[in-house]
């Protein structure tokens, strides 16, 4: 049958040209022009070691770190390998009690007022890197008797590394909490 | 919604409308075979694509044929992914030597992406090779959409055309779409989303150390992979500290672009839209939510213009608008004013959970609207997460039918096919014989027209009431009580519908719902297709009627917002006792 025929080339052409010709070109004008953010927008400390990606989470839960938001991939909290969020319905009584536990261990760390919402609700990527920068104020007071450093000193370091709004309009204020805490262990290790 | 979100609102909108005739006019220029400025590259190549697979450029087709085509080409596609995702671990780029998937998964992840669904049951960084993404799922990405724009173009084509039975070529129109329209936008817009971090890189996984290591505790196995058990029958773990983080690469832009544009929505990672390579900021956000917009959109213009008057292309946009912007701010507002049950331990602000820091809480809902909207299902938001209402916004509008943009070309037959079903009932109403663009519409065309509408929508009813009586289908639920109902129906409403996001904490991989849904897909996909072809057919062969003074005028305000009425009344009469006993009952449950 012709139809059947033609069926069969479209599709090998197809897949040769939208499968192989396509992502080629891209991968290498992206190579070519961006290669920083093609090959993952990595950050690398003075001594030339890759120490995380500018995009991607990791998981801090030591008190004289910065916090992160919650993180649902299974295993552990920003495991990479296995992005996604929580899923959890609104009225699931287990993540309920996750969100209570985690209010409380924030309190126990000596946050104060109300709870800013992505501290203790889990992202949807389970990497996300940025919390807004209500939420690294306020952790604030804690990182400064634990590190030993003012407050002052320590808020400007989070005004430093509050990314604007993008052109002035798109999405949110945001602070990169790998960044901000790498700053923080060349500020005072 | 403080005043940037409003304004993005508002700057998203007046760029999409600026684009919409430009790209419309484009895309009616390809369709008619007419030059445009990318043939002096891109007709050689045409051309010599002609050539090898034996296509005549003058040859047109009855309904029958370009139906016979399209099912033979999609058929082709199916065995080829099939075969494609059984056998990666014996093909090529497949730096972590993943192993192939069972057939139930194989088969509904080849019939999802053949059927523009791109329903994933599966996670794409734990599961899927380089190759496999490359030469399986992305070639599929734009195929699928060149089909659903081909049987749009062919039932304009039945609209315009008088007296005969000739739709046009399938094999032109799939490839014309392809090459002139999804290649050329997916090749900017991929270098858009590398210039914002969206990666691109035939790597393998990258490990990184951690700035803290990460300590948790692990379910011990034993050395046949069975979880080792205490006396008391629990669970032992060991405690195990990660050093370092196994980060995936992989050539993810050429992905993302063509997965917005042709509205296929499956992502390269499991967290799709929402993960930080996928979409790292606001501006790739906005590009993305932009790029699933935009060919649905436009195509109203293209088939305003193609019928002879635009004005009727812009009445269905306007309707396709109106929706999504009530939708868009219903969701903003619920989801502003949170959890009730997670503001009372003290926590403020908006519902976070499952939403990213980066985008804003517009960016969030404006994606996932549009997202539902279209068929596209890509996400950067968790749905589940959602509040009860707010999860509501989406799987309404999934169950409309596609139809708010809807997918590219599949929105706008299944949107035809309701301005059939508005001129018909408006006509019954005063009396007329009901005429649309100047054809009559009599008893094929309804029949047609009905089969377009609700097919998903008995689907979805009759799939999901099988479901809930079967322990192995509520077994996947993640959430218990009316959530997990709404997961289901979500499910189901996904898979019919040809959109492919989830309540995602259902456990889909088992072979319930990969072989329920696969039949879902199948049937919501090729029944309205087929239909809508052959509703071109009969159309085709009318003549043409000119508009008298008893004419309901089909590009005025009124019959807009008759259209938007009749719409909303179907999908209500259908769908209203699931939707009570899923979300409005979890709404109430958490506010009592």
């Amino acid at each position: 049958m012709k139809d059947l025929k033609t069926a069969i080339l479209m599709l090998i052409i197809f897949t040769v040209i939208c499968g192989g010709v396509y992502p080629a070109l891209v991968t290498g004008i992206a190579q070519a022009v961006f290669p920083y953010q093609a090959n993952g927008s990595f950050i690398v400390d003075k001594n030339g070691r890759v120490v995380g990606s500018a995009l991607i989470g990791q998981p801090f839960s030591d008190p004289k770190y910065f916090r992160p938001r919650p993180s649902a991939t299974p295993d552990f909290a920003y495991d990479p390998l296995g992005s996604g969020g929580s899923n959890s319905g609104p009225t699931n009584r287990a993540y309920l009690a996750t969100v209570a536990e985690r209010v409380k261990s924030l309190r126990n760390a000596g946050l104060s007022g109300s709870v800013p919402a992505e501290l203790v609700q889990a992202s949807a990527s389970g990497l996300d890197p940025h919390i807004s920068p209500e939420a690294a104020m306020a952790q604030v007071p804690r990182l400064a008797g634990l590190r030993g450093v003012s407050e002052v000193a320590l808020g400007r370091l989070v005004q430093a590394h509050t990314e604007d709004r993008q052109l002035g309009i798109l999405g949110s204020q945001r602070v990169n909490v790998l960044e901000l805490n790498l700053e923080l262990d060349t500020l005072k290790p | 919604m403080n005043v940037f979100e409003l304004l993005e609102t508002i700057s998203f909108f007046t760029i999409l409308l600026i684009l919409v005739k430009p790209v419309g006019a484009f895309m009616a220029r390809v369709y008619q075979g007419e030059r445009t400025f990318l043939s002096p590259v891109l007709a050689p190549c045409e051309n010599l694509l002609y050539r090898i697979c034996g296509i005549n450029r003058d040859e047109e087709m009855g309904w029958k044929r370009y139906a016979r085509a399209m099912i033979l080409f999609n058929l082709a596609l199916f065995a080829a992914l099939f075969a494609m995702l059984m056998l990666q671990h014996m093909l090529p780029l497949n730096p972590l030597k993943l192993p192939g998937f069972s057939w139930h998964l194989a088969l509904n992840t080849a019939v999802s992406f053949v059927t523009n669904t791109n329903w994933q049951a599966y996670s794409g960084e734990s599961a899927v090779s380089y190759f496999t993404q490359m030469a399986g799922l992305a070639v599929h990405n734009f195929v699928s959409a060149a089909t659903g724009m081909a049987v749009v173009i062919a039932l304009i084509r039945g609209f315009v055309r008088r007296k005969t039975s000739m739709l046009g070529n399938f094999w032109l129109d799939m490839t014309r779409g392809a090459l002139y329209i999804l290649l050329p936008i997916s090749l900017i817009a991929a270098l858009v989303l590398v210039s914002q971090g969206v990666i691109q890189n035939f790597s393998p996984y990258k490990t990184v150390p951690l700035v803290q290591p990460a300590s948790y505790d692990k379910p011990k196995q034993d050395t046949t992979g069975k979880p080792v058990k205490g006396e008391k029958g629990n669970p032992v773990t060991e405690r195990v500290t990660v050093k370092e983080v196994t980060i995936p690469m992989g050539p993810v832009a050429s992905q993302e672009a063509i997965k917005e544009l042709g509205t296929n929505g499956g992502g390269f990672f499991n967290a799709n839209s929402s993960h930080p390579y996928e979409n790292p900021t606001p501006l790739s956000n906005f590009v993305e939510i932009l790029l699933i917009l935009l060919i649905p959109g436009s195509l109203t213009y293209t088939f305003g213009l193609m019928a002879g008057n635009t004005r009727q292309g812009w009445a269905l946009l306007a309707v396709m608008l109106l929706v999504l912007i009530v939708s868009f701010g219903v969701l903003q507002g619920v989801e502003s004013i949170g959890n009730p049950l997670v503001s009372k331990l003290g926590v403020r602000g908006v519902n976070m959970e499952g939403k990213e820091v980066r985008f804003s809480l517009a960016g969030s809902s404006l994606f996932t609207v549009s997202t539902t909207g279209t068929s596209c299902g890509a996400i950067n938001t968790m749905h589940d997460s959602l509040t009860p209402l707010g999860g509501m916004i989406p799987l309404s509008l999934i169950l409309l039918g596609e139809i708010i943009f809807g997918g590219v070309g599949s929105g706008l037959y299944t949107m035809l096919a309701f301005a059939v079903i508005a001129v018909f009932v408006a006509g019954l109403m005063i009396g007329r014989t009901p005429e649309y663009l100047g054809k009559k519409i009599e008893v094929r065309e309804m029949w047609m027209s009905i089969l377009t509408i609700l097919t998903a929508g008995i689907v979805v009813l009759v799939l999901s009431g099988i479901a809930m009586i079967s322990p192995s289908a509520t077994a996947s639920m993640a959430n218990p009580g009316a959530h997990g109902l709404s997961e289901v129906l979500y499910a189901f409403a996904s898979m019919s519908n040809n959109n492919g996001s989830a309540f995602a904490g259902l456990n889909a991989n088992v072979s319930f719902y990969n072989i329920l849904g696969s039949i879902a897909m199948i049937l919501g996909r090729y029944v309205p297709a087929v239909a809508v072809l052959a509703m071109a057919g009969s159309l085709a062969e009318k003549k043409y009627v000119p508009p008298s003074l008893g004419t309901l005028p089909t590009d005025k305000a009124p019959f807009a917002l008759w259209l938007a009425l009749v719409i909303l009344i179907v999908g209500a009469l259908t769908f209203f006792p699931a939707l009570a006993l899923g979300p409005i009952a979890e709404h109430f449950m958490m506010n009592m």
